[in-house]
């Protein structure tokens, strides 16, 4: 698993959730600064990178967290 | 026998109130989901009442109430013919607009299995063609393969053309969008199809009496209430010619691509709407490609974090969808109506659905917070401009619930 600079786990969390989980911590990280969020709902693959490109950031791709849980990557560019 | 216990009663129930949403032939003001299904028109309505009582019979009978039945349903596919330009023996009437979907995708299909098993369509297709497709692999053995979209919906003419350097069976590709209103470049894609001599299979459910169907499609299919007829009524399109094989066990009544007794009165009522619709067409699609401009501009203007689907030229008149951050799309739908206004959402944050909208989804589209607006004939001005001077508020509240203000 690629290192982040801090997780968010939304694994439990339903659309919209995530997304909003996402805006909440974004600010937490540095500019340049990587977050994850892990979320089951199916929805959070579409809304990861359409959330980063309404906001200006950077969607770096997927992974996979050690329970199989699908990992979003999100870079903070602003 | 005691006749005291009666069983479900007839009733008409409604759960609208008020002056603006008293029940009759068209809903009340705030209506703004077309798309899912539009008002019967007054031409229809007059139609279907009238042939409820005069065409009742079977068409198939020699008598004279049989023969009734079979003039008023020959006079429907004559005008639904005329008004679509083609042949009458060219046009079937199904029981919705799914049948004629399944009808036409999977006959075709059927008529072209020697050359190729293989079915590709769109990515952004209407769940009846994908279903279809499924249908086609598990129970016929076929495969499928899905052309992908650009950002605002539109098929990749040399997708197309990529995906058609294999045989391939059918290629499958919507006239228009039924939820973000992009209309596909049909003669581009006719055209690549045509070179690799494979037919193509238009659904135009979303676009049928409000642009014209540019010719080219082996087999096409619409469905009535979307123009202002009745529910239950497809339309299916066969050219002269083409390969098509019942799919389905057929009998030997009127049509001989469709099995079961004739919706005489549905057809007629149906036929009235389409050639009504087209009558007043080019007025009415003016009206709301201006209208749905607004909202275009006038959401992107006042709501913030809002993304705009859809290609803003290359659509449909009367139909826009957009999506708002951070709200549940559910949520969005129920407080509108609340606030009189009926629309539609694509997103998947409901209770019924898991999953988001296909269509939104292969666009790159963000997914939640959805909202399909799609105007009817008589949608005025005024209420545009309601929608709009609520719909701020609306997305706002739903915001500072989940603990989201403007950032």
């Amino acid at each position: 698993m690629t290192p982040v600079d801090l997780e968010l786990d939304c694994r439990d969390l339903a659309c919209p959730m995530p997304i909003i989980r996402l805006s909440q911590v974004i600010g937490r990280v540095p500019v340049g600064g990587t977050v994850g969020v892990v979320a089951r709902d199916a929805a959070a693959r579409c809304d990861v990178p359409a959330w980063c490109r309404i906001r200006g950031h950077e969607f770096l791709g997927e992974d996979t967290t050690d329970d199989g849980t699908p990992r979003y990557l999100v870079r903070r560019l602003r | 026998m005691s006749r005291g216990q009666v069983g479900a009663k007839f009733h008409v129930v409604s759960s609208t109130n008020g002056p603006d949403s008293a029940p009759g032939p068209t809903p009340g003001r705030g209506y703004l989901d077309a798309a899912s299904s539009e008002p019967l028109h007054p031409v229809a309505r007059e139609a279907l009442l009238a042939a409820l009582d005069a065409g009742f019979g079977d068409p198939l009978r020699l008598h004279h109430r049989g023969r009734d039945a079979r003039l008023l349903l020959d006079n429907a596919r004559a005008v639904v013919a005329q008004v679509l330009q083609v042949r009458e023996d060219e046009v079937t009437f199904t029981s919705s607009g799914t049948a004629a979907v399944h009808l036409g995708l999977l006959g075709l299909l059927e008529g072209r299995s020697r050359v190729s098993g293989l079915l590709a369509h769109s990515a952004v297709e209407h769940s009846a063609v994908i279903r279809a497709g499924r249908w086609w692999e598990t129970q016929r053995r076929g495969t499928t393969d899905v052309v992908g979209v650009d950002e605002q919906g539109r098929v990749s003419v040399d997708d197309v053309a990529t995906a058609l350097e294999r045989p391939v069976g059918v290629l499958a590709v919507q006239s228009a969008n039924h939820e973000v209103a992009t209309v596909q470049p049909l003669d581009e894609v006719y055209a690549v199809a045509a070179r690799a001599e494979v037919p193509v299979f238009v659904d135009f459910a979303a676009s049928a009496g409000r642009l014209d169907l540019p010719s080219g499609w082996a087999v096409a299919a619409a469905s009535a209430h979307k123009w202002g007829g009745p529910a239950g009524v497809g339309v299916l399109l066969v050219r002269k010619g083409a390969r098509w094989r019942a799919p389905f066990p057929v009998d030997d009544r009127v049509d001989p691509r469709v099995s079961g007794f004739e919706n005489v009165p549905a057809a007629l009522a149906a036929a009235a709407a389409l050639q009504a619709v087209a009558a007043e067409r080019s007025e009415v699609a003016a009206r709301q490609f201006a209208l749905v401009e607004r909202i275009r501009e006038q959401v992107a203007a006042t709501v913030p974090d809002v993304e705009v689907v859809g290609h803003p030229d290359q659509r449909l008149p009367h139909l826009v969808t957009f999506s708002c951050l951070y709200v549940d799309g559910e949520a969005l739908v129920t407080e509108l109506d609340r606030a009189g206004f009926a629309v539609a959402s694509g997103s998947a944050c409901t209770a019924s659905t898991l999953t988001p909208s296909h269509v939104l989804a292969a666009m790159g589209a963000l997914t939640h917070g959805n909202v399909r607006v799609s105007l009817t004939r008589d949608t005025t001005p005024e209420e545009v401009d309601r929608f709009l001077d609520v719909l701020p508020g609306v997305v706002a509240d739903l915001r500072a619930k989940a603990g989201v203000g403007r950032r």
